[in-house]
């Protein structure tokens, strides 16, 4: 029963689900949006390596990004986030209140720090701002060390009780390269109905562009909104104006061409800041975790996971995210669920209903003679 | 008011704050698809002509990004909608066409038999229709998988298809003079024929009711969430809209049991497409149902599945009543399916359905103390 258990919800190692033997190692992103610059780069060297077509030239309107979001020709797509001091006190508030409320985590490396005699963190610590914009360089350090003198004062504390010195910014810029999530349990890969979408070695998600029959069930399965059908205004980069796989469903791929000759994915590759990580899954979610330590150290109470928990509605995703906000900000589901765990109770549902019109016509016919 | 300093230049907002054709949300993805198309706009007012708040700010109810939707729509239109409503009706004709067998009613058995013939047959190319290519079709008969809605359906929609084949061939060869080939042919089937009508009934039924299954199992929140209420609406529209397929087809002397069927239909959908919308109203996601482009649709199905079930308790012998109310029945059924699937992709349209949904059910579970399970975490 386990085995059936473990298909459409909860923990599991998704290769060896999928019945891969020797598998190797999940593979998996690590994206830190904290010290992503909003460069595109991700974004170009996807298009490059894997040969994607356009979808369009257009200006969105909304700040930097004019990609829009994740889709059947972009399978990298930069966030670009603009917020004002008051979002950033409510990201902050908010991500303090995961902590109150006893979120999961696992392997803080060390004990919370004494809030008295640790080393006060905060937004003006590093770096230092210019004179003249933002708070002066003399006012914070003397907040500083009136803090680890043990003074007192209204201060706000990181998640593990430190002073935070500083202001918070009038205003910041968040960046964060999406992609697919690449999900434990994919409700794209579960409800396609030509076994087009498979499950890779490593753990990952791909589609069959010579099996897809384009009906888009996997478009509507998908809890994140990554998944889609190329259309036909979709525009070619080849000299031959060839636009491959209209009317396929696309996706990211995690370069699985490049993983299977152990070449990392162009665009962690080509991350100039190591925003994007690339590696076995269970050392992302590991990193991933220690780099949200140091950023509550440093007072950015804000910092969040976002799918590094097997347990949850789609049993964690491949593709792990720090945020600084929360996830709907992005554009990310806050609560996404694959649809398929509740598919044992959709057909029994419609079994009964089934039945039901069964024993309707059988009423409906009783006593009726021609 | 403006939720941030650097609108301080901003004119002050009119009009409605909750639901806007093209307000803040709508007008940046509305803006960025008609930039899209070539429509003209300046860079400053974005698409409002300066009337619109520009999209820089958040909404004041919940943060999104841009509008973007979060779950993508499905690429389905009208020929779903026409595959979902053919589909009930050949299943449910398939279970009458087995009734009238076993009760002796012919004329009502060759009517429903040919009714599900053509109707099966109908379904097959609406999905063809909306896949592009008819061997597209053929790839999903590669393989079985439970986990798909479509491809279980696709099974059932073949089973059931050659059922129908062998019963409605039964019923063509006995309306053309047996000779030469076609009686040997006759004799083939004859053996077939009561097999077929039992199987044509039995798949008859999960071919009415899996449509359900297959939008509910998606992220659009209005489908996803009619999950437990979504099969009886189904099989009640496709129970309504076969029994007036056969009140279209046949003098009330010989459609008295699929009146009676269509009846119990229209009290099943009209029921349980009330609690469907109560159940969504719980959930405050109902508006796609109730204010949406498929409201309209559903409100006019409401009305012409009472019209026509009245029309069929009170239409007696009368053929030209009968004929209304068969009519009126059928378009219910068409406008119900139609009305559903436009509201659940217009759910996944608007990112506000998919975040409140998932903000509020976050917000219960960790009101209860449950905070294992979050797609967020602390460290």
């Amino acid at each position: 029963m386990g085995y059936l258990d473990r298909q459409l919800a909860g923990r599991t190692n998704p290769a060896e689900d999928a019945g891969w033997q020797d598998a190797p190692s999940r593979k998996g992103f690590f994206t830190d949006t904290s010290i992503c610059i909003g460069c595109k780069a991700c974004e170009v060297a996807c298009k490059e390596w894997n040969g994607i077509p356009l979808d369009g030239l257009t200006i969105s309107g909304n700040s930097y990004d004019n990609t829009g979001d994740l889709g059947a020709s972009t399978w990298r797509h930069v966030a670009f986030v603009e917020q004002s001091q008051d979002r950033i006190q409510a990201a902050r508030e908010s991500g303090k209140r995961l902590v109150d409320l006893g979120m999961p985590s696992i392997g803080t490396p060390e004990p919370a720090p004494e809030p008295a005699g640790a080393q006060p963190a905060g937004y003006g610590t590093l770096p230092a701002p210019i004179e003249g914009h933002g708070p002066a360089l003399s006012d914070m350090l003397d907040e500083k060390a009136n803090v680890e003198a043990g003074g007192t004062g209204d201060y706000g504390l990181t998640v593990d009780g430190v002073p935070i010195v500083g202001p918070v910014p009038e205003f910041r810029w968040l960046m964060s390269s999406d992609v697919c999530k690449h999900c434990t349990h994919a409700g794209c890969l579960d409800v396609c109905p030509t076994g087009s979408l498979f499950r890779s070695e490593h753990g990952t998600v791909v589609v069959q562009d010579d099996i897809c029959n384009g009906c888009g069930y996997c478009v509507g399965a998908c809890p994140f909104g990554v998944i889609e059908r190329r259309t036909d205004d979709s525009v070619s980069v080849t000299a031959d104006a060839h636009v491959p796989n209209v009317g396929v469903a696309q996706k990211c791929t995690l370069c699985y061409d490049r993983l299977a000759h152990d070449q990392t994915p162009a665009c962690a590759q080509t991350c100039p800041t190591t925003s994007i990580k690339f590696g076995a899954h269970e050392d992302m979610v590991a990193s991933a975790k220690e780099r949200v330590v140091q950023l509550h150290e440093q007072g950015f109470t804000e910092a969040r996971l976002y799918g590094a928990n097997e347990d949850d509605g789609v049993g964690g995703t491949g593709s792990v995210f720090l945020l600084l906000d929360e996830p709907e900000v992005y554009g990310l589901p806050p609560d996404p669920v694959v649809p398929t765990a509740k598919l044992p109770e959709m057909f029994r549902t419609a079994g009964v209903a089934g039945l039901g019109l069964l024993g309707a016509a059988a009423l409906a016919f009783i006593g009726s003679k021609s | 008011m403006t939720t941030s300093p650097f609108d301080s230049y901003r004119p002050p907002e009119t009009g409605r704050r909750r639901r806007r054709a093209s307000g803040v949300r709508g007008a940046v993805s509305g803006a960025t698809r008609e930039v899209a198309k070539g429509a003209r706009r300046s860079w400053m007012n974005r698409e409002g002509g300066g009337q619109r708040e520009a999209p820089a700010v958040p909404d004041a109810e919940f943060s999104s990004y841009y509008g973007q939707p979060v779950v993508k729509p499905v690429p389905w239109d009208h020929r779903i909608s026409a595959y979902l409503f053919v589909g009930g009706i050949a299943g449910t004709s398939g279970i009458i066409a087995a009734g009238a067998a076993a009760t002796g009613n012919e004329l009502l058995r060759r009517n429903s038999r040919l009714t599900s013939m053509v109707t099966v047959g109908l379904s097959g190319v609406a999905l063809v229709a909306d896949l592009g290519r008819p061997e597209r079709f053929l790839n999903m008969l590669r393989t079985v998988k439970l986990t798909s809605p479509m491809s279980v359906g696709t099974w059932i929609l073949s089973g059931y298809s050659a059922f129908a084949g062998v019963t409605t061939a039964t019923e063509v060869l006995g309306m053309l003079p047996a000779r030469g080939p076609l009686r040997s042919l006759a004799r083939v089937l004859a053996p077939l024929t009561a097999p077929a009508t039992v199987g044509q009934a039995l798949l008859g039924a999960p071919l009415a009711a899996y449509t359900s299954v297959l939008l509910s199992d998606t992220a659009h929140p209005v489908w996803h969430e009619s999950r437990r209420q979504l099969p009886f609406v189904f099989v009640g529209s496709a129970a309504l809209a076969s029994g007036g397929v056969q009140m279209l087809l046949a003098p009330a002397g010989h459609t008295g049991p699929a009146r009676r069927l269509a009846l119990l239909g229209v009290g099943t959908e009209l029921l349980a497409m009330h609690r469907l919308e109560e159940h969504l109203a719980q959930l405050h996601i109902d508006e796609p149902l109730t204010s949406g482009k498929g409201a309209g649709k559903l409100r006019l199905a409401r009305a012409l599945t009472i019209a026509g079930g009245v029309g069929t308790l009170l239409a007696g012998r009368s053929r030209l009543a009968a004929l209304a109310a068969g009519a009126a029945l059928t378009t219910a059924s068409a406008l119900t399916r139609a009305g559903i699937v436009e509201a659940g992709i217009e759910s996944a349209k608007d990112p506000q359905y998919t975040v409140r949904l998932q903000k509020d059910r976050l917000e219960e579970r960790r009101s209860r103390g449950v905070v294992h399970d979050s797609a967020v975490t602390v460290r």
